[in-house]
């Protein structure tokens, strides 16, 4: 692991400018992934701004009848709040499908939002990789790429963002709420959070440098069945190859999201009138732009499969 | 929780770790002082150690085990202001003033944790590299569901959590055992969630 100072502000501001004006500076709060990808000289910062003491780690009503959730709220606590439980059911359910229980005691709110793809080629130093190395090029594209991207994707990358929590975000339609070097305050809806790799692969969010996640605030409760269906390798503690965030009513209306098929959250807003006529209809639009390998084609049966069983959980 | 940790914390970090990039290779120094298994520790230790290599290396305390050194195994599993984490995933410098049990703060040979006696009697190991990971874990995870937090496999999340098979193989998925003695595993910590209930 390259060396690194350390530091820990006393205010979100601070934190900011802090990363803003230090070159090679990282936040850490859990430190779940950053450590990992520092132990294998993936991130390589000189200077990390531990935000642990920040105080943004609770959970309070918005005015709007919603929920502002702390960044450094950890993912257990965030998943047994009373309130998300029966309110915000999705989100629990898509939080308790990831990691560990030891990992959900360390992981933030923020941090799972920012944690970096989990495909092989990233993770293999001694492989190109347009993420890890900008230019090298994507060891993936003719790799073994059965649990990578099957839309969204690019020439330049196919990983996919490997998260569940923040699906479950993006059929909530979250807001991540943030703080600039400058002490700026904005709002970027969840939709506009994670971007696509286009030709920069490296670029993840569309945070800029030194901005500092301070909550996510959940609009007032959707009703109907909150579901969160995750297919994976083994029965616990893996990534999704594809998952599924849906809230549903009994005649299947409602909307949906997909994890585990592209660089983001996969949510097509257009193709959700066409749910209560079941998930072929809606899953033939929200796809109608992809390109699969050969290795991950079988994603896009998987899907539809997927967000098929939610619509009979939901009717049942 | 750790209300003391954050404040107290930046009087530790020497004023060289500030604003200042470290000389690439250069190692940076930084003290840390917290409690593990009741007793005061104060450490200057490199950034980049991690909390189980400042148990390990650094205290001696090495019934923590290191495993995969990414999260992966559950083998470095402490108590950490009562939550388990993978101490091999956190800087030791980022607990400051935090109270820690390791396996050896649970129980000693002559004073065995309930959950180490249950392990003794249902031969919850064959090599026992991972034991002390799953005894830290078992304990706080029994906590947990205590404390009604729900898991994966929860049916209803609004309802309280019962202590089951399923539940206590789920929430055990962060501890990997390579021998395979889960079913032991499952049955001393089964018998421990009863004999607390």
């Amino acid at each position: 692991m390259r060396s690194f100072t350390y530091e820990r502000p006393g205010t979100p501001a601070e934190a900011a400018a802090a990363v803003a004006r230090t070159p090679e500076a990282k936040f850490i709060a859990g430190g779940t992934n950053l450590l990992d990808l520092m132990k294998l000289q993936i991130e390589t910062p000189a200077h990390l701004v531990d935000v642990n003491g920040l105080k943004l780690d609770t959970i309070e009503p918005t005015p709007e009848g919603g929920l502002r959730v702390g960044a450094l709220v950890r993912n257990t606590d965030l998943a047994a709040d009373p309130r998300v439980r029966k309110d915000y059911a999705v989100l629990s359910r898509a939080l308790l499908a990831g990691a560990s229980g030891q990992l959900r005691n360390r992981a933030t709110t923020a941090g799972n939002l920012l944690q970096r793809t989990r495909c092989p080629y990233f993770y293999d130093t001694a492989q190109p990789c347009n993420k890890r190395r900008p230019g090298s090029g994507c060891a993936a594209l003719d790799g073994i790429s059965r649990t990578l991207a099957v839309i969204g994707s690019s020439e330049a990358c196919i990983a996919t963002h490997p998260g569940d929590m923040a699906v479950a975000m993006r059929v909530l339609d979250a807001t991540v709420e943030t703080i600039d070097a400058k002490g700026a305050a904005r709002s970027i809806p969840i939709a506009e959070f994670h971007r696509l790799p286009g030709d920069r692969p490296e670029v993840d969010t569309t945070l800029q440098a030194g901005e500092l996640i301070t909550a996510v605030t959940l609009p007032k409760p959707v009703a109907g069945t909150h579901i969160y269906r995750k297919v994976r390798d083994r029965a616990s503690y893996a990534y999704a190859l594809v998952s599924v965030a849906a809230i549903l009513g009994k005649d299947g209306s409602g909307r949906v999201a997909f994890g585990g098929v592209a660089h983001k959250p996969w949510r097509v807003e257009a193709a959700e009138a066409d749910l209560p006529r079941g998930a072929k209809a809606v899953t033939d639009t929200v796809f109608a732009d992809a390109k699969p390998t050969h290795h991950n084609a079988y994603k896009l049966k998987l899907a539809e499969r997927t967000l098929g069983a939610a619509l009979t959980q939901a009717r049942a | 929780m750790v209300g003391a940790s954050a404040t107290a914390a930046l009087a530790a970090v020497p004023s060289a770790a500030g604003a200042q990039p470290a000389r690439t290779g250069e190692p940076v120094l930084a003290k840390v002082a917290f409690t593990m298994n009741g007793q005061r520790r104060e450490l200057e230790l490199d950034t980049r150690t991690s909390l189980l290599d400042a148990a390990r290396e650094h205290l001696h305390l090495t019934g923590s085990k290191k495993g995969c050194d990414h999260g992966q195994c559950g083998a470095c599993t402490m108590i950490v202001d009562g939550r388990r984490i993978n101490a091999c995933l956190t800087l030791a410098i980022m607990h400051q003033g935090a109270e820690i049990t390791t396996i050896e703060g649970l129980g000693q040979p002559d004073s065995l944790h309930p959950m180490q006696a249950a392990f003794v009697k249902h031969d919850g190991y064959q090599c026992g590299y991972c034991t002390p990971g799953q005894i830290c874990s078992g304990v706080a995870m029994l906590d947990e569901i205590k404390a009604g937090i729900p898991s994966h496999v929860t049916a209803d999340l609004t309802a309280p959590v019962a202590v089951t098979e399923a539940e206590i193989r789920e929430r055990m998925s962060g501890n990997i055992c390579r021998c395979g003695a889960y079913s032991n595993i499952v049955e001393a910590m089964t018998e421990v969630a009863g004999r607390r209930a």
